[in-house]
């Protein structure tokens, strides 16, 4: 699913960010992404989002080389990835219901299609009667669910998460992991950045550690 | 019961990316649609910031609209005073002084004839002489260069259309005429400064349409950085950047568009304003003239052009700042 292939980030500003990166992570599997922060895990994400292009070396995402994708296609390529963050990054300015909505009113999906979509992936969070709230009026534990549903509503084959227990007591984050197990379950294809340690032994899942802009173990298939 | 998904076999690979088509295509008229009306709901939600800005705009496109239709009026102004043009005559010149005297009084006494002067060759030169300044080499011509000629004004009813046409064609047949000409100079002299001045309007008006262009730039950029957080998510649940820039520039279409139409309004109340004095004053000169405002055609013309200078104006701004908005 993912293939880093001797990627090295250098910012403007000088800072290697990452070094020499390899690793490979297959279709379906549930991955942590570890080190502390300025580690790189931020801009692995990035690379993968095409937030950020690599210096050198190749990021291949699905079986696609990033290399080639062009400015103008890379909202397309977007489509494809869920992504949960820290902070949620919800809408305060409408409902729980639109803010999950958006990622399929930018495929250009059908009303219809939209309302029964957005309904499976509440349901799946546990949030269906609230969707008619404003999220700022939910817990943070609720709102970070709510970004998980906007993150998988539209059933894509890859979600990234960056720290998303980040800002939740243990018991919150548990249930956001038992989440992602679920989506793991049906086929959805994670890498969970997190430096949450005690939460990734009770996972018992493969372990990126980075160091440095390098990996430094869990690089292996 | 009847399961829409066991329908009888079908090729249905290429059925499903009609449909697919189809919809893409319905949900693109449907996100337009509701860009269109939520900008337009979201302009109303800051009424007096929407408003200062239809006036702006309203105000700079009825400045060279006013113009326009000034400059439309002194025209149909000029027309009418064309009327009063007279007609000059020039005679052969070896013709004798008593025969361009008959036929003087003779056209005198026609029916749609009101006066005719003579002027002598050696009236002409002395009139020359004097408003030209060239006397001394005139001294040095050894014959007058100049032809006799009738100054022949025409009656009201007979000073335009066939009649005037008729009138000069037969006054051109004479046997002692060499040529008559309308005397139109200074309905030339009025045309070209219409021109002149038709083209400061456009030069004006140009200068008001790139004031335009900053005023709803600038606003838009206001837009656009309110909206920074969704842009930035729906950047990065792969939102086209068409997809971002729409509701901008229906936003910039509805400052533009409203604006047209809040000058077609003032530009009435003007005319509407000036229209009984000028009226009045036209009575004094036994004119029919009055005021004219713009047609519908060119009303539309005039709300539509400031819609695209709207959108224009959205276009410039969203393309400079939506690019320098990325998900970080």
């Amino acid at each position: 699913m993912i293939q880093f292939s001797g990627v090295s980030k250098r910012y403007a500003t000088g800072q290697d960010a990452l070094s020499r990166v390899d690793f490979h992570i297959e279709r379906g599997e549930m991955v942590f992404l570890t080190g502390h922060s300025g580690a790189g895990k931020s801009t692995l994400m990035k690379l993968i989002m095409l937030m950020e292009r690599p210096t050198s070396g190749q990021v291949v995402v699905g079986g696609r080389n990033t290399e080639r994708i062009r400015a103008k296609q890379i909202a397309h390529y977007r489509r494809d990835i869920g992504v949960v963050f820290q902070n949620h990054q919800l809408l305060f300015d409408r409902s729980v219901f639109d803010n999950i909505a958006l990622p399929l009113q930018v495929a250009g999906f059908q009303n219809a299609d939209i309302g029964r979509r957005v309904r499976a992936a509440l349901d799946k969070v546990g949030l269906l009667h609230k969707e008619r709230q404003n999220p700022i009026t939910l817990s943070g534990g609720e709102q970070q669910r709510v970004g998980i549903a906007r993150a998988v509503v539209n059933k894509p084959a890859l979600v990234l998460a960056d720290e998303p227990t980040g800002n939740l007591d243990p018991e919150l984050s548990a249930e956001i992991m038992n989440l992602f197990r679920q989506f793991n379950e049906l086929g959805m294809t994670l890498v969970i950045a997190t430096h949450d340690i005690d939460l990734i032994e009770r996972m018992n899942r493969r372990v990126l550690h980075l160091e440095q802009g390098r990996v430094v173990s869990g690089g292996g298939v | 019961m009847a399961r829409p998904n066991q329908v009888p076999a079908r090729p249905k690979g290429a059925i499903h990316s009609k449909t697919q088509w189809r919809d893409r295509l319905e949900a693109w008229q449907a996100h337009h649609s509701t860009c269109a009306i939520e900008s337009l709901i979201r302009l109303t939600r800051s009424p007096l910031q929407s408003l200062l800005t239809w006036l702006v705009v309203a105000i700079a496109t009825a400045l060279p609209a006013t113009l326009y239709v000034a400059l439309q009026n002194v025209q149909a102004l000029g027309y009418n005073w064309q009327d009063s043009s007279q007609i000059s005559v020039f005679i052969k010149r070896q013709t004798a002084p008593e025969a361009i005297e008959r036929w003087r009084t003779e056209l005198s006494q026609q029916a749609g004839i009101e006066q005719v002067d003579y002027i002598s060759p050696s009236d002409a030169l002395a009139e020359f002489r004097q408003h030209s300044g060239l006397g001394e080499v005139l001294n040095d011509l050894e014959e007058n260069p100049l032809p006799p000629v009738l100054l022949v004004q025409p009656r009201a009813e007979a000073s335009q259309g066939a009649a005037l046409e008729q009138l000069l064609a037969s006054l051109n047949d004479h046997a002692l005429s060499d040529e008559a000409k309308l005397d139109m100079m200074w309905v030339q002299r009025l045309q070209q400064l219409i021109d002149l001045a038709s083209r400061g309007v456009f030069f004006l008006a140009l200068l008001l349409v790139l004031g335009l262009l900053l005023v709803i730039g600038n606003t838009i950029r206001l837009a656009i950085e309110n909206r920074r957080d969704e842009i930035v998510v729906v950047k990065l649940v792969g939102g086209t950047d068409a997809y971002v820039r729409r509701p901008f520039l229906y936003t910039g279409l509805w400052y533009g568009l409203g604006g047209g139409v809040i000058a077609l309004i003032l530009l009435a109340l003007g005319l509407g304003w000036l229209s009984v004095p000028v009226a009045k004053l036209a009575n004094l000169y036994h004119s029919e003239f009055h005021l004219q405002g713009l047609n519908f055609y060119t009303s539309l013309q005039l709300v539509l052009l400031a819609g695209l200078v709207g959108l224009a104006g959205a276009w410039l701004a969203v393309g400079r700042h939506l690019r320098a908005i990325k998900p970080e």
